[in-house]
């Protein structure tokens, strides 16, 4: 998957789930300060299961999700194939 | 903490599924549309209700046919999920766990055949199988007497019928999940335990695992100890929403250090999953932690279950400050900025 379908991807993902339809990838969307927990493990299980990677305890950071730019960088970083 | 594996696995049973020809009626509604209940069945579907035990249905009937007959002996409503087929019943036993989303080990099976009872006993070795010649002595197994019977209990399957609505009510919702929480006008309730709360959080420490960030557990004296302690404070919060209430459904216990709370259990029912107020009660304890000036620490042990409660931690803005296998101790960061979501009304009862 190049990097422009992996950011894709990405933004579809959090479009179903933010209520901005100008979402920018370095938007943090966790800015309000509530992280919906639920929301917050379907994205982790989202990056997961549809760039078949395992994200590890030390991944599990609210930085490594915050942005599109940061997801984009984290599937990256784990090198990502699916 | 004290007591016994055996015991623990006494009461474990949280769901009977009963076979229907020659096990809740006598004979076969396919050949005879005229059967009759068994004697004792309704008395046993009452008495386990009464218990917080649910019951469902693993049949091969046709649907309709079996329903309308429940629904003219009078015990359709005690019935979650009924799963009436022709599919094998292993199958069914396994859509009825994931259906109410608990463990299969904590189903029962009660069917006059026994080539289905080691059909089912094969696929499921957890699940507890009992032949529907034991039904006289069915309200007396020890795996069916949880040991405590909490208002919550006798509430149990009327949760879960709530919920199913509420379900039906989310799958033909269109729109952002955020937009669909509003909907619900939920209410969540942080109060302090007290002493009328302590069989209920007993019973939460014992039946919680997937939102459970230690899977400590406590006896009543030790809770009740804890309540009255002045080094720590043991919550209890509940839920309703407009299609009625979830009972209390979450127990925290934070011991008070000099310089740091630190959370030592925080649970939450898996009847709240999909409600979006697992963080909630962390907020609140950052805000008074803050205002106290104290740091907020939270253990953590790691289970195949509960890594939901870990992303919750993490993404609230806790890291990690020390691990030793599958414990850890987190810590929240200064400054992570604290809200409460704007989809649930939060009360703090102190």
């Amino acid at each position: 998957m190049s990097d422009s379908e992996v950011r894709q991807k990405v933004r579809d993902f959090l479009l179903k789930y933010v209520k901005d339809d100008e979402l920018e990838d370095d938007d943090n969307i966790f800015e309000l300060g509530y992280v919906n927990s639920l929301f917050a493990m379907q994205l982790v299980l989202f990056v997961e299961k549809d760039f078949g990677i395992a994200v590890g305890r030390d991944d599990l950071d609210f930085r490594n999700f915050n942005s599109v730019d940061a997801i984009v960088a984290l599937i990256g970083k784990s090198g990502a194939k699916a | 903490m004290s007591e016994s594996v055996a015991e623990v696995a006494g009461g474990h049973v949280k769901c009977v599924v009963w076979d229907l020809d020659n096990t809740v009626w006598d004979g076969i509604l396919l050949e005879d549309s005229d059967v009759t209940l068994r004697p004792g069945v309704v008395e046993a579907l009452r008495e386990l209700d009464c218990r917080g035990i649910l019951h469902s249905i693993a049949s091969r009937n046709e649907h309709e046919a079996a329903s309308a007959k429940l629904a003219e002996l009078g015990i359709l409503d005690y019935f979650l999920f009924p799963q009436i087929n022709f599919g094998i019943k292993s199958q069914s036993i396994k859509a009825i766990a994931e259906a109410i989303n608990i463990g299969i080990d904590t189903l029962a099976f009660i069917d006059d055949q026994p080539f289905e009872l080691d059909e089912v006993r094969h696929a499921h070795p957890a699940v507890t199988c009992i032949d529907a010649a034991e039904l006289p002595e069915l309200v007396n197994m020890p795996c069916l007497k949880p040991r405590f019977i909490t208002e919550d209990s006798a509430l149990r399957r009327k949760l879960y019928q709530d919920n199913i609505r509420r379900v039906s009510a989310e799958e033909s919702f269109e729109g952002p999940q955020e937009a669909f929480l509003e909907t619900l006008e939920m209410r969540f309730t942080i109060a302090r335990a007290n002493e009328d709360d302590l069989q209920r959080a007993v019973e939460l420490t014992e039946r919680t695992h997937q939102l459970n960030t230690t899977g400590k557990t406590f006896d009543y004296d030790e809770l009740d100890a804890l309540r009255k302690s002045d080094r720590h404070m043991l919550f209890v919060n509940s839920l309703e929403d407009r299609y009625g209430t979830y009972g209390k459904i979450g127990l925290t216990l934070v011991e008070k250090k000099d310089d740091a709370w630190v959370i030592c259990l925080l649970l939450m029912s898996c009847r709240v999953m999909s409600r979006g107020v697992g963080m909630i009660m962390i907020q609140h304890l950052a805000q008074q932690a803050r205002a106290t000036g104290v740091k907020l620490q939270a253990e953590f042990v790691e289970t195949p279950r509960n890594r939901m409660m870990y992303v919750t931690y993490r993404f609230g803005g806790f890291e990690e400050v020390a691990r030793d296998g599958d414990w850890s101790l987190l810590q929240l960061s200064e400054d992570r900025p604290v809200a409460f979501p704007e989809y649930v009304k939060v009360t703090v009862d102190e």
